[in-house]
């Protein structure tokens, strides 16, 4: 299989099978070098099995790795020029943390001088170095993180795994650890896999997010892509908040989908591949995408009445129930300067879409 | 392990002084009647003057030590002279008790560190297991071994059944039937604490490892048995210990000729020809000794740990 040096790891149908359980069915990707690549799901739908059969830790059972266009699938963790982040950061009880950031060096053969002076730069990357001599257990949650971080990136990997690096740390530190992440990775550029169930933190750092569910790659794109096109309604609904809608596709016609709410509300969105007239399938709508007025502002406004307004600060979110059914959230932001209007429950209101707001799903 | 630990207020410590010093009490009892009182009584025997028939004679006396040591010929009038049986029975013991010792942490180390690693359901059937043996009366286990080792034994009729010998191999009444005897003795307690250490272990300290490139070997030296030191420690120790003052294995399985501790300590006591306050001197002896060892021992682990 030819492979070029832009490809930093090739998944070639890859297939993971514990017994009976198939933990993988079928994977293939490609991640690009010098890219922040996130594996995303749910817990149990395979990301952290994948990111362990890169890193040597799991077999696979049919399928390639390649890394460079090298086969690594069989070789053990030891041989393999990746290095991971661990969860809970498996940081060396016994060792301090200059001896823990070195081990890797060490471990290639380099002099433990050497070793020590490497480890001491990259403790200076992520800005530890006046913790060089503590032990791990001395350290706070953040600090761990980063020794963790400069230990995997002490022996200069061309891939860096992070399994759910941030999920033990506060929400405070660990948008700082985000950005953080992310700089270093323009910094050294070294290819960064991530792997994480929090769609936000996928949205903030990844150049390009696979979302897996089931042991199945459902979509793999740039981060707007993902959110603004998601392809099924798995997608739709695991990044962000939206609307799902069940809808009946009336005609096809320049590209454009007419489709019909339960109701008999009409609604036309862009066309989509594989889904036809005739078709009885879900559409999704972006709440902040949605916007509320006291009157129709156009020929496909919805009417309704409001059932409940939420105050959440940066947005206010509103619940409005449809004449005839199904019931729609729209999120404004507190701003006074759009003309997002507060309305209170039990107004009339008509619901307005945004151009593009509204998308059909594969099921 | 390290860090931590009680940092309890004394508005706490007032409040329960009192109900803490009753509800201690049983086991002061315990621990003064069961530990501290016989202790004193062996010191105190060690330096009293002996009975014919056993037993003492409430008279001071430094003889037993001086037996123990010096050797001052058969009227007691010569002089002094490094009396070399009990230490040379002693350093025997120690050697027969460390090599024991070795043979079991080669033995238990694996054996612990598969029953760590079988599934959660799986490893109280193996613990189980490992102490059926155990079930038994040491003494009837000790005896059932020497007819296992014997000539006639099984093991010297399977070996030469299958014809890796052709002559018997004489085991029984030597060094090896000993450590053999105490190795399986007190295999147990070398297991179990290395057992509970490795279940704590995170065996993601050994992917992270093997992930920044150490080789399998390398994993078990630098990392895994570093941290579960404390349970290697605590196995050797609970091995080592009643290995050093049994009396049953080198009875049974050594002979006359592997005399040990526990033997010359149990002949002063045993019939009316015993010395009782040259037992006690030589219990006194022994327990400086393993405590001194376990002081070490305990230094070098906390050492480790810091």
């Amino acid at each position: 299989m030819p492979q070029d040096r832009d490809i930093a790891i090739d998944v070639r149908d890859a297939v993971k099978r514990y017994g009976t359980f198939t933990a993988l069915k079928r994977i293939s990707l490609s991640i690009r070098d010098n890219e922040f690549f996130t594996l995303l799901g749910p817990s149990g739908c395979g990301k952290t099995t994948l990111l362990r059969m890169i890193a040597g830790f799991e077999e696979v059972t049919e399928g390639t790795i390649y890394l460079y266009g090298q086969e690594i699938d069989r070789l053990p963790p030891h041989k393999r020029p990746v290095n991971t982040v661990f969860q809970n950061y498996a940081l060396f009880p016994h060792m301090d943390v200059l001896e823990n950031v070195g081990f890797g060096l060490e471990m290639l053969g380099k002099s433990r001088a050497e070793a020590r002076a490497r480890a001491g730069d990259v403790l200076e990357m992520v800005q530890l170095s006046q913790f060089a001599s503590r032990m791990p257990y001395q350290l706070s949650g953040g600090q761990q993180q980063r020794v963790a971080l400069a230990r995997a990136l002490a022996p200069r990997p061309r891939v860096l795994l992070l399994d759910e690096p941030l999920s033990a740390l506060d929400l405070k530190l660990r948008k700082a650890m985000q950005v953080e992440l992310k700089h270093l990775q323009r910094e050294t550029g070294i290819t960064f896999i991530f792997v994480t169930h929090d769609q936000e933190e996928a949205l903030t750092m990844s150049d390009r997010i696979a979302v897996m569910s089931e042991g199945e790659l459902q979509q793999l794109g740039e981060a707007r892509e993902i959110y603004e096109r998601p392809r099924n309604v798995f997608v739709a609904d695991f990044i962000g908040d939206t609307n799902l809608m069940e809808v009946t596709v009336d005609r096809i016609a320049g590209g454009r989908a007419q489709c019909h709410l339960g109701g008999g509300h009409k609604l036309t969105c862009d066309a989509v591949e594989g889904i036809g007239a005739g078709a009885r399938v879900h559409m999704s709508l972006r709440p902040e995408r949605l916007f509320l007025s006291a009157r129709p502002v156009e020929e496909e406004s919805l009417s309704g009445t409001v059932r409940e307004m939420i105050y959440i600060g940066t947005d206010i979110t509103t619940v409005v129930d449809l004449a005839d059914g199904p019931q729609f959230t729209v999120r404004s932001s507190n701003s006074t300067r759009g003309n997002a209007r507060v309305f209170e429950p039990g107004a009339k209101v008509a619901v307005n879409m945004e151009p593009g707001a509204a998308r059909l799903l594969v099921d | 392990m390290a860090g931590g630990g009680a940092t309890g207020g004394s508005v706490q410590a007032d409040t329960y002084r009192e109900a803490r010093t009753w509800l201690l009490l049983p086991a002061w009892l315990v621990l003064g009647i069961l530990t501290l009182a016989p202790l004193t009584i062996m010191l105190v025997y060690s330096f009293l003057t002996k009975d014919f028939r056993g037993g003492v004679v409430w008279d001071f006396s430094l003889a037993a030590y001086d037996q123990f040591f010096f050797d001052r010929g058969l009227f007691g009038d010569d002089p002094p002279r490094i009396e070399w049986t009990y230490i040379g029975i002693f350093w025997r013991s120690i050697w027969q008790a460390g090599l024991a010792t070795l043979l079991s942490l080669a033995v238990g180390f694996p054996t612990a560190y598969f029953i760590a690693t079988r599934p959660e359901r799986e490893r109280a059937l193996w613990v189980f297991l490992v102490t059926i043996p155990y079930w038994v009366n040491l003494l009837i286990r000790t005896v059932s071994m020497r007819f296992l080792l014997r000539n006639e034994g099984p093991l010297n009729d399977g070996l030469m059944a299958i014809g890796v010998i052709s002559e018997p191999l004489a085991i029984v009444n030597t060094n090896l039937a000993v450590q053999l005897g105490l190795f399986y003795s007190y295999l147990p307690f070398m297991v179990l604490p290395i057992y509970a250490a490795v279940e704590r272990y995170n065996f993601a300290l050994s992917e992270a490892a093997a992930d920044l490139y150490a080789p399998r070997w390398t994993v078990l030296r630098r990392i895994l048995l570093p941290a579960v030191r404390p349970g290697i420690v605590a196995g050797c120790i609970l091995v080592f210990v009643p290995s050093l003052g049994s009396f049953l294995a080198p009875d049974l399985l050594g002979g006359a000729r592997n005399f040990m501790i526990g033997s010359l300590i149990e002949e002063q006591f045993k019939g009316n020809a015993g010395n009782w306050p040259f037992g006690a001197a030589a219990s006194m002896i022994l327990l400086t000794l393993v405590l001194i060892l376990l002081m070490v021992l305990a230094r070098q682990s906390r050492k480790g740990e810091a």
